[in-house]
């Protein structure tokens, strides 16, 4: 790895930028957590009178001990839960109840977001065309498609999340934890697809990691659940 | 029985020792020896299911490492290079679809399959990587404890003889061991055995709160289920299962992700304390920075098998590295580069 490649790999991130001004029509859109309070059924409140705001141009990095609530508050941001008080607005509009949400989570163990018995080309199908460069910048293998989740190892399983993710068209990204289970290369691997397709889209994200390296390379803002 | 001897060699087996490493009676208290494993798996381009050509891919080839008593290795390496099944096969675990070669050997000991399936829990404990191990029906203090087979004192007493109660009281993982226990018709004996069993489930039960506490579990976690546990809390609730037995050898196939920096110390501090009362640990991990805060020796990973074997202190400099795939492993850190090549093979 030589410092020419790394700083081929920094102008990368620019022409991104660049392309990223071209889609300027793109229009912005707000995420936005109003007065949400929430708890787990006969369990206390886990999460009281929050107030959010996300834009599409933010990576908001979520701050909390283990236990507290980051991964209920994604949960809530995406739609799987519903508050018990207070709302999730996209652009000032309640979630819908169905279709394409657009507001996508992935999760940090990819072995439980997909369905054992799918064969992951179908997995993959499942939010419609995912385009070939996608597939190949995330480093999906062809001779993977055929296989079940449980011969495939964790990181290889969370590329064809991401890729799941990114096809259905999202405003927002929600990211619980999505590369702990990742060695460093793919961690840096999938970040670099995952930063280039939200600024190149105009996608908004959420994320949580424990790792405060992590968080200051990738986070444009903290916010203390 | 693998022996050689260590004060001749410094350099042996792979590998160079490390200070507080130890030989009790002379050999490794885990070596694994060439091993190899490949999958039997249908053509995945045919056109359809029934004229498929069976196709073997090989996964582990040729993989050595070892871990002495006293020692923690750690495994770092790319995602889908085999460590889990590394991990898998020294828990005596296989698929059907998978071929193996190769030797394992335990404190001296030859070992095959069955072998090693019964030193689940009692030699060697398991860290496993998915949190889908616990059993979604069982309340996870009991989880812990291990008694999940066995719920009434009674039924136990009456079935499991001393000799055998310590099977039935082992970790989650062997709880199919439990079921082929011995019956005991004398009465005198039952009786024994029903004490032995209270007392020794009350030891479990005290053990399980403790490590709870020193886990920051609060003690009515212990009557939740798996799913109302936050992605950090199954991760304890993992731990406190392999620090329940008394093992000899430890396999942590990533016992840190979800856990805050605090928490993840905690773990780390307790694999040290094991390794230095005697034990062995296997630390697979993808936090290098971690790993080397208190590993030994550490291991580098890559398409199935050992590409490198170093000191911790080479993780300082990237030049201090042999291999490509460590020196990319060490610009890819985010406290580094945060770099990676884009697409295909991380390496090419
Ligand atoms: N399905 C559930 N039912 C009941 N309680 C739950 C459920 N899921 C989570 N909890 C509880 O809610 C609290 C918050 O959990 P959550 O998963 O949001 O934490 P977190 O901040 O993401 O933690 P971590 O960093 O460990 O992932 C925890 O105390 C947990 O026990
Ligand atoms: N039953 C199986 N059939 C075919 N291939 C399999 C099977 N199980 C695992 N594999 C393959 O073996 C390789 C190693 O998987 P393994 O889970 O051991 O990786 P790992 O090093 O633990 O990765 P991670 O760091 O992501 O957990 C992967 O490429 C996976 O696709
Ligand atoms: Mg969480
Ligand atoms: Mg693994």
């Amino acid at each position: 790895m030589t410092l020419d490649t790394v700083a081929a790999n920094v102008s990368d991130l620019e022409t991104s930028r660049l392309k990223a001004d071209l889609n300027a029509d793109l229009k912005e859109a707000v995420l936005e957590a109003r007065d949400l309070s929430f708890g787990y059924l006969n369990s206390k409140k886990i999460i009281s009178d929050l107030n959010l705001i996300v834009r599409t141009n933010e990576r908001v990095a979520l701050l909390a001990p283990s236990g507290r609530g980051k991964s209920t508050l994604c949960k809530l941001l995406a739609g799987y839960l519903l508050p018990n008080k207070g709302s999730v607005l996209l652009d000032d509009k309640p979630l819908p109840q169905s279709g394409v949400c657009l507001v996508q989570m992935v999760w940090q163990h990819p072995e439980q977001a997909l369905d054992p018995r799918m064969r992951m080309r179908q997995t993959l199908s499942e939010s419609g065309v995912v385009s070939p460069e996608l597939i190949e910048s995330l480093g999906i293998r062809q001779k993977w498609l055929s296989r079940y989740p449980h011969e495939l190892s964790g990181g290889e399983l969370q590329r064809f999340c991401l890729a799941r993710v990114l096809a259905a068209s999202p405003r927002f990204i929600i990211a619980d934890e999505i590369s702990t289970m990742l060695d460093a290369l793919t961690q840096a691997q999938i970040w670099q697809v995952l930063i280039r397709e939200c600024e190149k889209r105009r996608i908004g994200m959420v994320f949580v990691s424990h790792s405060a390296m992590l968080t200051k390379r990738i986070a444009t803002r903290t916010f203390k659940v | 029985m693998l022996t050689l001897n260590h004060e001749l060699e410094q350099s042996h087996h792979h590998h160079k020792h490390a200070n507080t490493s130890h030989h009790v009676g002379g050999h490794h208290l885990m070596q694994v020896e060439n091993l190899n494993i490949s999958f039997t798996m249908y053509e995945s381009d045919a056109r359809s299911y029934f004229n498929a050509k069976q196709v073997q891919s090989n996964v582990i080839h040729d993989l050595c490492i070892g871990v002495h008593s006293g020692e923690i290795v750690a495994i770092v390496g790319a995602s889908g290079s085999g460590k889990t099944l590394l991990a898998d096969s020294l828990m005596g675990h296989f698929e059907p679809n998978a071929t193996v070669t190769g030797s394992i050997w335990f404190d001296g000991d030859k070992m095959d399959a069955a072998s090693l399936k019964k030193l689940r829990g009692h030699g060697i404990s398991l860290v496993p990587q998915s949190v889908n191990f616990l059993d979604p029906l069982i309340k996870v203090g009991k989880q812990v404890q291990g008694f999940t087979k066995s719920n009434s004192i009674k039924k136990c007493a009456d079935k499991v003889s001393p000799k055998n109660i310590s099977n039935n009281a082992s970790s989650i993982s062997n709880s199919d061991d439990a079921n082929n226990s011995d019956d005991v018709s004398n009465t005198g004996n039952t009786n024994k055995a029903r004490r032995f069993f209270k007392e020794h489930r009350a030891q479990r039960a005290k053990l399980q709160a403790k490590l709870f506490e020193r886990y920051n579990l609060n003690s009515n976690v212990a009557s939740l289920y798996p799913f109302e546990l936050s992605g950090g809390m199954a991760r304890r609730v993992l731990l406190c299962c392999a620090l329940m037995d008394n093992p000899k050898v430890i396999i942590a196939d990533e016992p840190t992700p979800g856990l805050d920096l605090e928490l993840a110390k905690v773990a780390l501090a307790d694999f040290r304390q094991f390794a230095n009362d005697g034990g062995g640990v296997l630390l697979i991990t993808h936090d290098i920075e971690l790993a080397l805060s208190v590993a030994d020796r550490v291991a580098v990973f890559y398409d199935g098998t050992v590409v490198e074997e170093t000191a911790v202190a080479n993780f300082a400099n990237p030049d201090l590295l042999s291999h490509p795939f460590s020196k990319a492993l060490w610009h890819a850190l985010p406290e580094h580069d945060f770099f990676a090549p884009t697409g295909g093979d991380a390496l090419s």
